[in-house]
């Protein structure tokens, strides 16, 4: 199951950082939003999973499985979110004062 | 605080008192004022001079930052005097002359003076100094000074050119030496020149040494002007002639020879030091020599004769320095004479090229131009001038009854003991010295007869010549007695300067022989020194006589092919080009190049790592069981991804990562995270709507947007940032050191009251990371909201 994840996550990955080398803002944003979705998974995955109960104490049984990646991943979850938020606004007042999405546009006089 | 100190910061003091008077004593010229010091200083150190004894070495030290043993000492020897001697001495002249030349009307005289004042103060530092660092420190000083002297006339092009060339180039001189006393400090351990002399045999063990010397010697050649970085001194004749009189011929020029004279101690037993210093020296005593002879300008002409003679003091002291070498022990006494000759020319140059640089600013003053082919025929209506300026010349041309015959003569000594004592291809060293000083001869005969003699172009000159005015005359006047006098009297500076000098220069060799004493006389009897004088003034006179049919083919010839300043000055535009040419290749403005940058960067150094230190490994035994649910799952999250990137819709591709992030939770749900699973389908919905929400209000935006053209270096860039990727994870996942310290957590009932041992992980043990995650949160809502709401902000359109 872990090897599968990782595995998973790195297709993940590739695809977000391809995305991310892409010219349009958008799919700039969405390559953003794919690579913390697989840092997330590749976090999970790394501790080992279903090695016990959720972390909730009133769960029958001794083991549970381990809460301290779980606590890390959702505080990212939440700085991705509004890192995603900002940025989708910024795009959005890109288009709107430019009105481009291209990077390529957006490259601003050489100078000298 | 000693007098000492006192004396070198009285010019400093002065650069600001200058500018303030300047306003409030429009009546006087503000030379009058500048005046003060240098003769304040002459006077004074002048107190430590005797004609019969040689002083005793003074060293007093300040502290000024000595956590790091940077004191500032000073040295007080007959060398540092006779240095302290000319630049406050000539500095007196020559602001005295000044004074005259300079117009009180025209001139911006307060910077002029300040900047005087802070070059005679960094010059004063330079040559006291004991600390290398301070030494240093003083040394950029001068060349800062010369820098702001030299484009005094910042208005002219020429003038912001040559000061431009100097800095770089004495610049680049004075790192390299930084880089030098840096080696001598880690090879000895101190600053303090006098401490590493005493230890010279442990510091010239050390295996920078060599280099160490070189870095030296690279900083006293661009210094002192020597080949081939001497293109910057005809440059510098931009600055006012006082100015060129008094750095480029009499003080800061001299710096370089001033090192090379203080380092002889430490560096002198070494071969490679005397041979570099000898033929460097030789090659631009002839080239100097030879370029003057084809310039028509008599400053050019001066600067070239002035790199010249350099040359020749640079040669001796190498050859002088050979006597400190094991191999000719038994003639080292021989070679101190070259140590002696250097000395004294020094002397004699400061003295006779000082005052040519003052006749020739006289001349160009009087008449309105410093072309020979304009000049001529104003000797009697000039007598005076005539007359100094033969002085000055027949003294650079070596001729008796001026003290620039015995140096020269002393000099065909040295050089002759110098071949006489080694293999026989050295015998060429005394012939390019003999040739060097034909040209020597002719330059000087231009100087006096081409600008003297001859016919009168009355037509040619701005303003009809007469004599100038006495105060101008009397600094060129007091050095041209002073040329006589130590014709006449060479004693004056023999037991007080000379002696003590070379005998500090090589202590080694005067620790055998305590009873040597210098003994320098105009008369030296018949002997082979004088033939070739003789020789050189009959040659150099009938070249003189038919100059006009060699000089022009012969010029023409060189000038195209061997140009120094064209390699400078194509040098930098190449240089400018070239970095241009490299920072446009990579700053192209593009994000997209950037961030392949990085990426590139990410898997060159992590799987490179990787790779090297032979890190990967696969467990796959641990693995927990997949269900065919999981499977499934893992599957449709490749499948959307692999749709948001060929899907050409906006929102289309918004809903694939919407899918996406819903099977991240649902993971998170057989993650056993319910946490993780409820925060992460809030957050996925709202994004979602967030990104429909943009397309809601963006009516302007096509719902298409063009298709994902393939890129095989991205799919490349991507495939390997995915594959360190997972193979980070993988090894990662494998490697298992540590026991995890979840097992503290689940205490968390005892410790924090909470059943729920992730909540009380971000609200009790982990706060902070929760507190700033909030700050995050926070920080990007007003960001949005100044985003959409501050529009046009400050723009009227």
């Amino acid at each position: 199951m872990e090897t599968f994840i990782i595995i998973i996550s790195g297709i993940l990955f590739t695809i977000a950082v391809y995305l991310i080398l892409n010219k349009n803002f958008l799919r700039i944003i969405l390559g953003v939003t794919l690579f913390s979705h697989a840092t997330h998974l590749m976090l999970m995955a790394i501790n080992g999973l279903k090695k016990g109960n959720a972390p909730l104490l009133s769960e029958h049984g001794e083991i549970y499985t381990d809460p301290i990646p779980q606590a890390l991943i959702l505080t990212s979850i939440v700085i991705s979110f509004a890192l995603t938020a900002l940025l989708l606004v910024l795009g959005y007042r890109t288009y709107i004062e430019l009105g481009t999405d291209n990077m390529k546009k957006l490259k601003g006089e050489s100078h000298e | 605080m000693s007098t000492l100190h006192l004396a070198i910061l009285l010019p400093f003091v002065f650069v600001i008192i200058i500018p303030l008077l300047y306003k409030y004593t429009t009546a006087i010229h503000t030379g009058w004022i500048a005046l003060i010091v240098p003769v304040v200083l002459f006077v004074y150190f002048a107190s430590y001079f005797s004609i019969y004894d040689a002083i005793e070495p003074i060293t007093v030290s300040v502290p000024w930052i000595p956590s790091i043993d940077i004191h500032f000492t000073l040295y007080l020897d007959s060398l540092s005097l006779l240095f302290a001697l000319l630049i406050t001495g000539i500095g007196s002249l020559v602001v005295l002359y000044s004074i005259f030349y300079l117009s009180k009307d025209r001139e911006r005289l307060h910077l002029f003076y300040a900047y005087l004042m802070l070059f005679m103060g960094a010059m004063l530092g330079s040559v006291l100094s004991d600390n290398l660092l301070v030494l240093y420190t003083f040394w950029e000083l001068t060349s800062v000074s010369s820098f702001l002297l030299i484009a005094y006339w910042y208005q002219r092009q020429r003038s912001r050119y040559g000061a431009q060339k100097a800095m770089y180039i004495t610049m680049t001189g004075g790192f390299s030496m930084l880089l030098g006393f840096i080696i001598l400090y880690v090879a000895s351990g101190t600053f303090s020149i006098r401490e590493i002399i005493a230890m010279g045999d442990t510091v010239s063990t050390h295996y920078l040494f060599i280099p160490a010397m070189f870095f030296i010697l690279l900083g006293a050649f661009t210094k002192s002007a020597q080949f081939p970085f001497h293109i910057w001194l005809p440059d510098a004749m931009e600055a006012p002639t006082p100015i060129s009189a008094y750095l480029h011929s009499a003080t800061m020029v001299k710096a370089g020879v001033y090192l090379v004279a203080r380092m002889t101690p430490i560096f002198g037993a070494q071969l490679e030091w005397s041979w570099t210093i000898i033929i460097v020296g030789i090659v631009t005593l002839f080239w100097g020599s030879f370029n003057a002879l084809k310039q028509y300008d008599l400053k050019a002409l001066l600067a070239y004769s002035t790199i010249s003679q350099l040359g020749l003091i640079m040669s001796l002291l190498g050859v002088g320095s050979m006597g400190m070498n094991v191999k000719f022990e038994n003639e080292s006494l021989v070679f101190m004479g070259a140590f002696l000759a250097a000395i004294f020319h020094l002397i004699n140059h400061s003295v006779f090229k000082g005052s040519l640089f003052m006749m020739v600013g006289i001349l160009d003053h009087e008449t309105g131009t410093r072309d020979i082919r304009k000049l001529g025929g104003i000797m009697h209506l000039m007598p005076i001038s005539f007359t100094l300026t033969m002085i000055g010349a027949f003294s650079m041309a070596g001729l008796p009854p001026f003290s620039g015959f015995i140096s020269k003569e002393m000099f065909f000594t040295s050089m002759l003991t110098l071949s006489e004592n080694n293999s026989s291809w050295v015998n060429i060293i005394p012939i390019v010295a003999w040739v060097a000083s034909i040209f020597t001869f002719i330059y000087c005969m231009i100087i006096i007869f081409k600008s003297f003699s001859g016919t009168y172009h009355a037509n040619l000159l701005e303003r009809v010549p007469h004599e100038a005015p006495v105060g101008m005359l009397a600094s060129p006047a007091t050095l041209s007695i002073l040329a006589i006098a130590l014709f006449l009297f060479p004693g004056l500076v023999v037991t007080s300067i000379l002696e003590p000098t070379v005998k500090g220069m090589a202590p080694n060799v005067f620790a055998k022989h305590p009873d040597w004493h210098a003994h320098i006389t105009a008369w030296h009897g018949l002997n082979l020194e004088l033939f070739m004088t003789i020789g050189l003034i009959i040659i150099g006179i009938l070249l003189f006589l038919s100059i006009e049919k060699w000089k022009t083919p012969i010029f023409s010839l060189i000038s195209k092919r061997y140009n120094l300043n064209q390699v400078y000055d194509k040098g930098m535009i190449n240089l400018e080009k070239f970095g241009s040419k490299v920072t446009r290749s990579y700053m192209t403005g593009s994000t997209t190049h950037y961030l392949t940058y990085i990426f590139c960067f990410l898997i060159i150094t992590v799987l490179g790592s990787l790779l090297i230190t032979n890190s990967f490994y696969l467990d796959m035994s641990n693995d927990s069981p997949i269900e065919w649910y999981e499977f499934v799952l893992g599957i449709a999250t490749v499948a959307a991804a692999i749709f948001v990137l060929f899907s050409k819709s906006r929102l289309m591709s918004i809903m694939g990562i919407g899918v996406i992030g819903f099977t991240v939770s649902l993971f998170f749900v057989i993650f056993r995270a319910p946490d993780l699973a409820l925060t992460q389908l809030v957050v996925e919905t709202i994004s979602t709507t967030l990104f429909l929400l943009c397309f809601y209000f963006l009516p302007k935006l096509k719902t298409s947007i063009t298709s994902l053209k393939f890129k095989l270096t991205n799919a490349i860039i991507a495939l390997g940032v995915g594959t360190t990727l997972t193979l980070i994870g993988l090894s990662a996942y494998g490697h298992r050191i540590f026991v995890p310290i979840a097992g503290y957590f689940n205490n968390s009932y005892q410790l924090a009251g909470a059943k729920n041992i992730v909540n009380s992980i971000l609200v009790d043990f982990r706060a902070f990371d929760t507190m700033l995650e909030i700050v995050v949160l926070f920080s990007a809502g007003i960001g949005i909201y100044t985003l959409i709401k501050l529009r046009h902000a400050g723009r009227n359109d």
